[in-house]
This record gives structure tokens, sequence and C-alpha cells, in this order.
């Protein structure tokens, strides 16, 4: 066993050990707090490298996977076993956490170095690292599950962190609640799995639930309709997925969770716990994939992959035209967040585990950047989030504005230098080959239009033309050049809080050189046939046509987004946006996110509030009723029982006493103390005496 | 059943009435006396002389004198006017019937009293005597402790107390 | 009648009738004159049957009254002077005041 395997546990202990020894310490304990969180994920980056290492040594047929269990706890006769797996999809995961995680360590540092709860932040911080990382390693489901909701709680934490105010803990619960309905479809396909195979270990030397005895098993029963066990299971653990990654419908928590400050943005809703639910489809994709008929291209497509596929690429087109309409700079990018995640789901229905995860690598760094970035412009900005109310900041933060830009042209998807174009590419290449249906391809190229064109839109309000932010009255002609003071301009960002972004920018161009068609080096590490491997640079001529056409939809984004709002600079804050005042009821739409959360307002929220109702009634009257029954009889029981003690049992005892007294009483006048009484009494008695034994000897 | 007999008893008889009956005490005693004297006259018709003679002796010349001698130490020599009845003295009456009525019909219809009217037995003293001294005369030590017991007693209790030696008051 | 009845029925009456008056009248040495009655009655049943039942020559009955009249003198000396040391006490001798003893 490789010691790496061994002590894989350590990487998301070293976090976890973080984060208890922060919450035990004083408030002023700063410089502790940072260096033990931003320590312990440096550590666990370099565990990661030595994972990842031992991974790309591997030589052999088939993917390296290595498993470490041991017997955890006992119920019954049988050991329930846990452990922990390193496969390259779990090295390449640590790697991508641990590495954006500590960038956003070192990132908040600066950007919550005037908060008063800076120990709080970075304890919760550590502990979410730690729970993400347990969902990396874990081989086993129940592991999973339990990092997963450790996920969960710390996210609900970190949203709700500014918890006195009101939007922030409502953000909060609805984040909360929301994931856990999808948690519900986890747990019972966790339950369902363990029933149909006996193991909730992954891979556990041919005994695991994903290894092919077991799902062979589970092919060949099927329920109702006809469908494959294993596919029922899938679709119930992907809505595990559906909820933490935010796919429609349950994507209604992730706009709302930018209440949270800017790094827990960028950290786990956009690189990490959201990409979870991508990692848990990607984990379990043998069990989605098994039972499909033979296929061309080597993708199985069996109907939970099919399904995958729709509700991503659903996701990817409605997010992408509620972005389009969006003014607070955050929200803008969550909405790209779910229409990414959406893409990422397309991804791996239509291609495959490689496909899916390389746009959650790429992804993963560029939003972080463009995150971080946009907590730059508000930390620069005073905390202002509306872009209407930005502009001409390109002056101002000159290095965020370039690595920003950086990040949105990856995310955009333009050609050839950046990673998105090629993550973006390796999804709609397989989409247009997908044997289902070219629905999905169609609706990923305009996503693909629309996120080029939201996102220059976001550009051209944020960093060009002239700066808005200034009071109403003060007007814009003479607004920074004037008397007014410059406390109120924007400024640049300090160096611990720029150096990561020019870091995640680097990474978000080069990260693109492992997923070229030339040199697929990402797909065949994920499926170890990396020995095999070339760079081909023919490769690329085969796929140039979509090439080209990709590039051709992002350019056409990108130049009707600078026409509307880069040449065109709005003048004032209040005034109407362009797409406004063309279509006003179409804006209107997409501004308020298709009327979704009035929706689920109006019929769960108001069912769930009903159901809450009759719990409290019965609790109160039937129970409750139950409790003051007994309550009542046992005051009246034991009322009978002092009536019966005082009346019957004192009363009679007192009557008996009296009657005694009385009785004595009456005795006691026979000692008159007069002597004729007693000899009259004594006369009586003789008389008496005599008459007995007269009688007597006569009978 | 001699004449003699039954005049002999309804003298002891009206004198034992009259002693209870009546209001002086002195006169009570003296009808007393008379009753006593008519029960040694029975003695006498009984046979029994010298237990006539001892009655006459012991009660009409000791008692009877004894007890002239108590009414007059506690001055009761007066006709009390309240009732000299007690209260309760119905109760009594009825008990000393009932006393009466038992012993009469046990006297009237016992079959144990012999018929025969036996032949007029000897008592003279000197046999007496000898009985005294032979059979009983243990009896007759100890009815002489007993008559020095009661003598020293009822000095004792009669004895007049000194003030100064007794200021409880206690005998 | 025999003569023994008669004497008997004397005897029974003298006793009825000392018994009445020891348990009807107030003072106290009328009681006590009751009581030397009751006495006296006893007495006279003794020699009654002595006179006229068995064994007359054993003398067991004039013995025995005898006996009966020496301590009938001698419980006459104690209780009448019983009588004076309660009369001295209580300056009555009516018997109905005596009861100390009431309880």
């Amino acid at each position: 066993m490789i010691w790496i395997v061994k002590n894989l546990w350590l990487i998301p202990a070293l976090p976890l050990l973080a984060a208890g020894i922060i919450a035990v310490n004083k408030q002023p304990a700063r410089k502790l707090a940072a260096g033990l969180a931003i320590g312990s994920m440096a550590l666990g980056f370099l565990l990661s490298l030595c994972a990842f290492a031992a991974t790309l040594g591997h030589h052999g047929e088939g993917a390296f996977r290595e498993t470490f269990s041991f017997n955890w706890i006992q119920f019954g006769g049988q050991w329930m076993s846990i452990g922990w797996v390193l496969d390259p999809l779990t090295a390449i995961m640590l790697v991508m956490v641990t590495f954006v995680g500590m960038l956003i360590f070192i990132f908040s540092v600066g950007y919550m170095a005037h908060d008063k709860n800076f120990m709080r932040f970075f304890n919760f911080l550590a502990l979410f690292a730690s729970g993400m990382l347990g969902v990396v390693i874990a081989n086993n489901l129940f592991l999973l599950f339990v990092s997963w909701e450790i996920v969960g709680l710390t996210s609900y934490l970190l949203i709700g962190f500014w918890y006195h105010k009101p939007s922030a803990a409502a953000a909060a619960k609805k984040a909360f609640v929301t994931t856990r309905i999808g948690d519900l479809g986890l747990l019972l396909g966790m339950v369902w799995l363990y029933a149909q195979t006996g193991t909730l270990n992954f891979y556990d030397h041919g005994h695991g639930c994903m290894e092919a005895s077991a799902l062979a098993g589970m092919v060949s029963k099927t329920i109702c309709g006809g469908m494959m066990i294993s596919t029922a299971i899938g679709l119930l653990i992907f809505l595990g997925a559906v909820g933490k990654s935010g796919q429609v419908p349950l994507h209604v928590w992730l706009p709302d969770a930018m209440e949270g400050p800017t790094p827990v943005s960028a950290l786990i809703h956009a690189a990490t716990m959201v990409a979870a639910g991508v990692f848990l489809v990607a984990r379990v994709y043998p069990l989605m994939a098994a039972g499909a008929a033979p296929v061309e291209h080597g993708v199985p497509v069996t109907t939970a992959l099919t399904i995958v596929t729709w509700v991503g690429a659903v996701t990817a087109i409605f997010a992408a035209t509620i972005a389009v309409a969006q003014n607070d700079i955050k929200r803008i990018l969550a909405y790209s967040t779910v229409s990414q995640l959406g893409y990422m789901m397309m991804g791996l229905g239509v291609g495959g585990v490689a496909v899916g995860m390389f746009h959650l690598i790429t992804h993963a760094f560029f939003k972080a950047l463009l995150f971080l970035g946009s907590g730059s412009v508000i930390h620069g900005c005073h905390e202002e989030q509306d872009v209407r109310k930005m502009g001409g900041l390109k002056k101002y933060m000159p290095v965020t504005f370039v690595v920003y830009a950086i990040g949105m042209l990856a995310l955009a998807g333009f050609p050839l230098f950046f990673s998105g174009f090629w993550s973006k590419d390796e999804i709609l290449h397989h989409a247009s080959h997908w044997s289902v249906s070219h629905v999905p391809f169609y609706l990923g190229c305009t996503g693909a239009l629309f996120t080029a064109f939201y996102m220059t839109r976001q550009m051209g309000l944020v960093f060009f033309g002239k700066y808005r932010g200034y009071e109403e009255s003060s007007h814009s002609a003479h607004a920074h050049s004037s008397s007014e003071s410059h406390s109120h301009e924007p400024h640049e960002s300090p160096a611990v809080m720029t150096v990561p972004l020019i870091i995640l920018a680097g990474f978000a161009i080069l990260l693109g050189v492992i997923g070229t068609p030339a040199w697929p080096w990402f797909d065949a590490y994920l499926n170890g046939e990396l020995a095999e491997l070339q760079i081909k640079f023919s490769n690329l001529a085969a796929s140039a046509g979509l090439m080209g056409a990709s590039a051709l939809i992002v350019l056409t984004g990108i130049t009707v987004g600078w026409m509307l709002y880069g040449k065109r600079q709005r003048k004032t804050a209040a005034e109407k946006d362009v797409l406004e005042a063309a279509q006003p009821a179409i804006y209107k739409l997409l501004e308020n996110k298709y009327f979704i959360d009035e929706l689920y307002e109006a019929t769960v929220i108001r069912f769930n509030a009903f159901a809450a109702w009759l719990c409290d009634f019965a609790d109160k009257w039937i129970f409750g009723g139950a409790v003051l029954l007994v309550k009542y009889l046992t005051v009246g029981a034991s009322w009978l029982y002092r009536l019966t003690d005082e009346n019957v049992v004192n009363g009679g005892f007192d009557a008996g006493c009296g009657s005694i007294r009385g009785g004595g009483g009456i005795l006691s006048r026979l000692h008159s103390g007069r002597v004729q009484t007693y000899l009259r009494i004594i006369g009586v008695a003789l008389v008496a005496l005599i008459i007995f034994l007269i009688w007597g000897r006569k009978a | 059943m001699t004449l003699a007999l039954i005049i002999t008893a309804l003298v002891t008889v009206l004198a034992a009435a009259t002693v209870m009956s009546l209001r002086n005490l002195v006169h009570c005693a003296l009808a007393m006396a008379v009753a006593f004297s008519g029960v040694a006259a029975l003695y006498l018709q009984l046979n029994a002389e010298f237990v006539g003679f001892a009655e006459i002796l012991v009660y009409v010349g000791a008692i009877a004198i004894l007890i002239v001698f108590a009414i007059l130490l506690t001055r009761s020599g007066e006709t009390p006017e309240k009732s000299v009845l007690t209260s309760g003295w119905l109760a009594g009456v009825a008990v000393s019937a009932m006393v009466f009525t038992l012993l009469g019909w046990a006297v009237l219809t016992s079959s144990a009293l012999p018929k025969e009217i036996a032949t007029a037995p000897a008592a003279p003293v000197k046999n007496i005597g000898d009985a005294l001294m032979g059979k009983f005369v243990l009896p007759l030590e100890i009815v002489g402790l007993v008559l020095t017991a009661a003598m020293i007693g009822a000095v004792i209790i009669a004895l007049k107390e000194d003030k100064k030696d007794n200021p409880g008051g206690q005998p | 009648m025999t003569p023994l009845q008669v004497c008997l029925l004397v005897s029974a009456f003298l006793f009825a009738i000392g018994f009445a008056g020891a348990v009807t009248r107030r003072h106290a040495i009328l009681v006590l004159i009751g009581i030397e009655l009751m006495l006296n009655a006893a007495n006279l049943n003794f020699i009654a049957f002595w006179r006229y039942g068995a064994h007359p020559e054993a003398l067991t009955g004039i013995i025995f009254v005898l006996f009966s009249m020496a301590l009938a003198g001698a419980e006459a000396a104690v209780g009448l002077a019983l009588v004076i040391a309660i009369y001295r006490h209580k300056e009555t001798s009516n018997l109905d005041e005596v009861k100390e003893l009431k309880g």
C-alpha cells in the first residue's frame, strides 16, 4: 500500500484540525486563524500533489485505483466499513480544491480584514474545506454523505455569515432547505443501493457497488415502467446533485447565496461546493451508465444519462437568459455559475466523466477568478454591488481589470488561448454527436452566445465608460475631477488580494493546454491511458468545423455586447437598460427570474407552512391533548386520593378514636368516685354470678 | 316452727327495716341495737347459746356503742333537713330487691336444703374452747394478729394530725 | 316452711335491707351500719345451717361465726376510724361529696 493512499485521510483532517483549533481560540488571534487555515490548505495541497504524482506513475491497464478501507461500526452481525479511494478523479479534484482553496483563503485575509468576525469566518472556511475534501476522497457513500452534509452546513453558516441582515439569514435558510430536498434523493438512493448490493463502498476489490458484479445485478432487475434499478438509484442520487449544483428546478438558492461574503461565493458557489454535485455524478457514473446499449464514440446512452443531459441543457439556457437582465455584479456571476453547471451536467451526460470534469476544473479556476475579481471591485467601490453605479473602473483598478478580462474571456470561451474555449468545445463536440437528440447541442450553442453577451455587458458596465457611483445631484459631467473627495473614488485592492487573482488568471489560460484535442491529456489521464498519449495536431483539424462555429458564436456575442454596452455608455445610474427600453416585457420577465421564486412561494412554501401549522395543531391538541388528559386524570386521581385519605382514612381513624374516647368517656362515668355506686355494681354482679351458677348447674 | 321463732324473726326484720329508714342517725343506731338483739335471740333459739351471748357482747355492747361514738364525733346527731337518700337511690333499692328475690327464691325452691328437722345439737362451751384451741388454733392466732393490726391501723387513721409535722395534709 | 327456711329468709331479708341501706343512704356511718347488718345476716345463715345441717357436732358453724364476729369488730373499728378521718378532712360525712377518685 502506497503511503499516500494510506494517509489520504490527512488531507481533509488537517483543515478540520485547523477549524477545531480556531474554534476554541478567542477573537484577537487573527494571525493564528489565518495562518492555521492557509497552512492546512497548503499542506493539503502538497499532499495532493503527492497523490497526483502517485497516480501518474502508474503503469498498467485501466486507471490507477487504490483503496483503503477499515471496519468502522458493527451492527447486528455485519461490519460496516468505510474508507477512501485514490484514483485520477480523486487526485485531480484534490489538487484543484486545495489549490483554489488556498488562493481564496489568502484573498480572504485581505477582504475580511475589517470584519470583526474574522475568526469565525476562517473557522467555517476551514471546516468547509475539510468537508469538501472528505467528499472527494470518500470511497464509501456513507462517508460521502456525511461530508456532503458538512459541506451543506458550512454553506449555510457562511451564506448567513452576516446574520443580522435579514436577507442573509433568509438566503442561508433557503439554501439549506433547497439542498435538503435534493439530499433526500441522495439518502433514498443510498439506502436503496445498500439494500441492493449489500455494500456502500464504491470500489472494494470487486465487491464494491460501482464494480461489475454489483452493477450487473442491478441492471438485471427492473421496477415500474421497465426502468432498471440502476437507473432508478442513479436518478435518486442525481437528485442530490440537482440540489447541490443548482440545476433547474432547485436552482433558486444559488443567486440568493450571493448574500454571503465574496470569498464564500468564490469558493463555495463557484469552484467547489456546487461542483460537488457534478463530482458526485462523475463518481457514480458507472451506475448511471450501466446497462447501456452498445454505442458509438464509446459514450454509453442510458435513461439516467439522458435525463442528466436534458436537465443540464435546460439549466444552461435558462440561467443564461436570466443573467442578461441582472444588475448586481454577483448575481450575474451566480446565474452564470448555474448555467455553467448545466453545461457540466450536459457534458457528463453526452460525453462521459472526462468531458464534464474538464469543464469543472477549468470553470473552477476562471469562476473563482471572476468572483474574487468582483470582490476586489466591490471592495474598491466601497461595498457597492450594483453595476449601474459602477463604470470606468479600468482607470482606477488596472490589475483587477486585466485579470477580470482574462476570466471573462475564459468564461465566454474566447477561442484558442483560454481554457474555457477548450472545455466548452469538448462538451459541444460530444453534444453534436449525441445519438438521442441534437436539441441539447443547439441549446448549448445558444447558451454560449448568451454567455458571451452578458459577460461583455458586465465588463462594459463595470470597467468602461465613466464612473457613475457618485450622488445623482453631482452631475457626472464634472464628477471625478472635481471637488468630490477622493475617498469616494474607487481604488485598487491591496497585494494580498491581487496576487491570488493573478495566479488564478494564469491557470485560466494555461489549463486549456491539458484538454485540447491535439493532446487530450486530461481524457487519457482519467481513463488510465496515459501511456499511449502523443500530441497529434491532426486532431485539431478534425474538429476544426466545430471550433470555427463556436468561435463565431462567441465573437458574435462579444460584438453585440460591446456595441450595446461598451460603446454606447449609459450616462447615469438611473437610466433604463438598453434591452429594457427595447423589450420591456421580456426584460421584466428575465429580471424577475421567470417569477420562479414567486411560484415556489405560492405553492411549495405555502404548503409547507400549512403542513407546519397542521403539525403544530396536532402537537398542541392531539398530543398535547393527550398529555393534558393524563395530567387531568392524574390530578383527578390525586384529588380523589386526597379525598379518600382525608375523609375515609383520616375520618375513619378519627371516628374510631373518637368513639373510643367517647366510650372511654362513657365508661369513666362508672368511676364516679362514690362508694355506693361501686357497691351497687357489686350487688348486680353478684346477682348475675349466682344466677349464672344456678343456671349452669341446672343445665 | 315455733311461735317464738316467728316473733323473734319479725322483730328482727322490723328493727332492721327501721334502721334503714329513720332520718335521725341516733335513732338508727338504737334500732340497730334492737336488731342485733333480735339476732341474738334467734341464735339462742337455734341452740347456739355461746354465739348468742357473744353477739350481745360484741355487737350490741361494742359495735353499736362504737357507732354511736362515731355519730357523736362526726356531729351527725341532729336530724338532717335535707334528704337522707343519696342520688340514684332507686337503683340501689332495685339492686337490693333483686338480691332479695334471688336469695329468697333460692331458699324456697332449693332442693339442697335438708327436709328433716334434726334434733337439737349440743354445743357446750367446753367443746367450743377445745375446738378453738385444738383444731382452729391457727385461725385463732391469725385473728389475734388481725385484730392487733386493725387496732393499730384504726388508731393511726383516726389520729389527729399535728400541723407542724405534716403541712401538706397527707395522712 | 321449715324453720331452716324461715331463718334463711330472715337472713336474706336482713342482708337485703343492709345492702339497701348501704347503697341508698347518704351518711357514711349508715353505710357501715348496713355492712354490719349484712354481716349479721351471713352469721345467721351459718348458724341456721349448723343447726339444721349435717354434722353439728363438728361445731364448724359456730367457730366460723365467732371468727366472723371478731373480724366484723375489727372492720367496724377501722371503718369508723376512716369515717372520722374523712370527716376531719372534708368537714362532711356525706358520701356524695367524697369523690376525689372520680374519673
